[in-house]
């Protein structure tokens, strides 16, 4: 085998890169992505890129001497519109590359609104490096923020923003905010904590669309409200890019079919990230997550498997945000649990509600308690006490077999 | 520029170059050193950059913040000079360091 080509310049494509040369691989490989950058990091996009914190040069996941040194081809600002798996190729513009091992890894793109008013400038969505470069150029003047969707990204963005002394306003269809993503306790405890930062937040409220003067957005009109705002950011989710997929024929269901070893239905093509719709053992059920240990895990897993290894892919999902101080770490599926336990005070913002399934841990939602995370990580599926666990006098550690 | 030697679990060794603001989980992944993870990429929020610092060098680091030290407890291979590499930038001083790499992260 000579040639691999991946599409997408993200966080799997970034990992895969890497790991096939880790592995050995010597041929030609051609990475291909639509955006202009090398891969980078996308969550400071809505943590500490957005504050100010971070520098755009710490973004990139490898520096583009690495790119170089490894002898990879990269083709930015290129966006791939056919592939065809019969011929082995892949078309960008007038130029074909072939192929013999495909990686798709092009992600997902936000959900755009469709209602009036929504070409008004001043609405963003949040999704790459330049979007937050065009929301950071409206954030230095703007007095009015209106989130649009109560989703983390949402609410990452309302903690830089209000703490930056914009006015925000959040609103969410739902009854509570993170509804699609955590339970009522968590979604309670962040709301709250929003509150009392100064955000406003409105559940039940639907946007319906926007108002503005000369082309600019000035208000955002739900039901008989109208909040006023001359900066919007949209975050109600994204679609996985699986048009390409699509239309060479690979199966795709909410995400581009792949096995365990991240294979589509073709063969020769491999598929990772938030594309994918995977099954996982550990879970008992397909999926299409939406996070960056998923795209590299992936990512290691198809590298390996297109060279000829035997990988297979499970491991527990994971998940993190950052909020004002507050580091809230997620492991497992908290809604198949039949038990909660909750170690800790939410009241000192410093806690961990555990997740139990017949007695055995299964999730966390760990608050400023990077321990009780790992404990999950480590111990996921094992039995433990639930008085233990909740006792803030047991250290965690003596539940954890030694090795 | 400073360099940085890592020695894999089963004693390979790699001498790379590191930039001076880089955390030490950058100058591996980013010269493909074997045995971190790193992912999420910095955050210290998945303890998947583990590493061993060479016990004559372990002083020469500003000690490790409570999210660290937290993050670090729980992991079966910890030993008392574990750090979490991204934490660490690379730095003048630090020029010549050597850092043992686990056999495992988790
Ligand atoms: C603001 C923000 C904050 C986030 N915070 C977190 C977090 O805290 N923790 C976490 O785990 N995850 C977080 N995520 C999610 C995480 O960033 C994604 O899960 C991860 O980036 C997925 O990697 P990927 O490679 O699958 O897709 P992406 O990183 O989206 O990369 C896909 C790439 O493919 C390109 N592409 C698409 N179509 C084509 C084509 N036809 N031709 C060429 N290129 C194409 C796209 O332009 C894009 O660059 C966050 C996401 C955002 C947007
Ligand atoms: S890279 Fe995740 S904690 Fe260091």
């Amino acid at each position: 085998m000579t040639n691999i080509v991946i599409i997408g310049g993200g966080q799997a494509a970034g990992q895969a890169v890497a790991s096939l040369r880790q592995e050995g691989f010597e041929g030609k490989i051609d990475l291909i992505g639509e955006e202009p950058s090398l891969p980078y990091q996308r969550p400071p996009l809505s943590k500490a890129y957005l504050s100010g914190a971070l520098e755009a040069s710490k973004l990139l996941v490898r520096p583009e001497k690495f790119y170089q040194d490894r002898d990879v081809a990269t083709h930015l600002g290129s966006p791939v519109k056919h592939i065809s798996p019969q011929e082995r190729t892949v078309t960008v513009g007038e130029t074909e590359f072939s192929y013999d091992k495909l990686l798709i890894a092009t992600g997902g793109r936000p959900r755009k609104l469709t209602l009036p008013g929504s070409d008004l400038s001043g609405i963003h969505y949040l999704r790459t490096l330049q979007d937050v470069d065009n929301i950071r150029a409206h954030m230095a003047t703007a007095k009015n923020l209106c989130i649009v969707g109560g989703g983390y990204i949402g609410l990452e963005v309302a903690s830089v923003a209000v703490t930056l002394g914009v006015t925000v306003n959040v609103l969410e269809m739902e009854s509570r905010i993170l509804q699609r993503v955590t339970t009522p306790f968590m979604s309670d405890f962040y709301h709250q904590l929003h509150t009392e930062r100064g955000v406003h937040i409105h559940t039940e409220t639907t946007c319906q669309g926007f108002r503005g003067q000369s082309g600019k957005v000035s208000h955002v009109l739900c039901g008989n409200q109208e909040i006023e705002a001359d900066l919007v950011i949209v975050g109600i989710g994204i679609i996985p890019n699986i048009e390409l997929a699509e239309t060479a024929g690979l199966a795709c269901d909410n995400g581009i079919l792949v096995d365990d070893h991240c294979k589509t239905s073709d063969d020769n093509i491999f598929a990772a990230g938030d594309c994918t719709n995977h099954p996982n053992a550990l879970l008992n059920r397909r999926l299409r997550l939406e996070s960056v240990p998923n795209a590299m895990d992936q990512a290691r897993t198809a590298a390996t498997n297109m060279l000829g290894g035997d990988k297979t892919y499970a491991t527990v999902p994971w998940f993190w945000s950052d909020q004002y101080d507050l580091k809230l770490q997620m492991l497992g599926f908290s809604q198949d649990a039949d038990a909660a336990v909750l170690r800790g005070d939410p009241g000192t913002r410093q806690f961990a509600q555990f997740y139990l399934s017949e007695g055995k841990i299964i999730a966390v939602d760990a608050v400023n308690s990077p321990k009780e995370f790992m404990v999950a990580k480590q111990l996921h599926g094992v039995a433990v006490s639930p008085e233990d666990l909740a006792n803030l006098d047991v250290d965690l550690k003596s539940l954890v077999p030694s090795t | 520029m400073p360099s940085v030697k890592f020695i894999e679990h089963n004693g390979t060794e790699h001498v790379v170059d590191g930039t001076n603001g880089d955390s030490l989980m950058m100058i591996a992944t980013s010269n493909l050193v074997p045995g971190i993870d790193a992912d999420c990429g910095g955050e210290c929020s998945c303890a998947t950059c583990h590493v061993l610092v060479d016990a004559s060098w372990v002083d020469k680091l500003a000690p490790a913040t409570e999210t660290e030290e937290s993050m670090l407890d729980l992991n079966p291979d910890r030993e008392s000079n574990s750090r979490l590499s991204c934490q660490i930038p690379m730095s003048d001083e630090l020029d010549g360091i050597v850092i043992n790499l686990p056999e495992f992260q988790y």
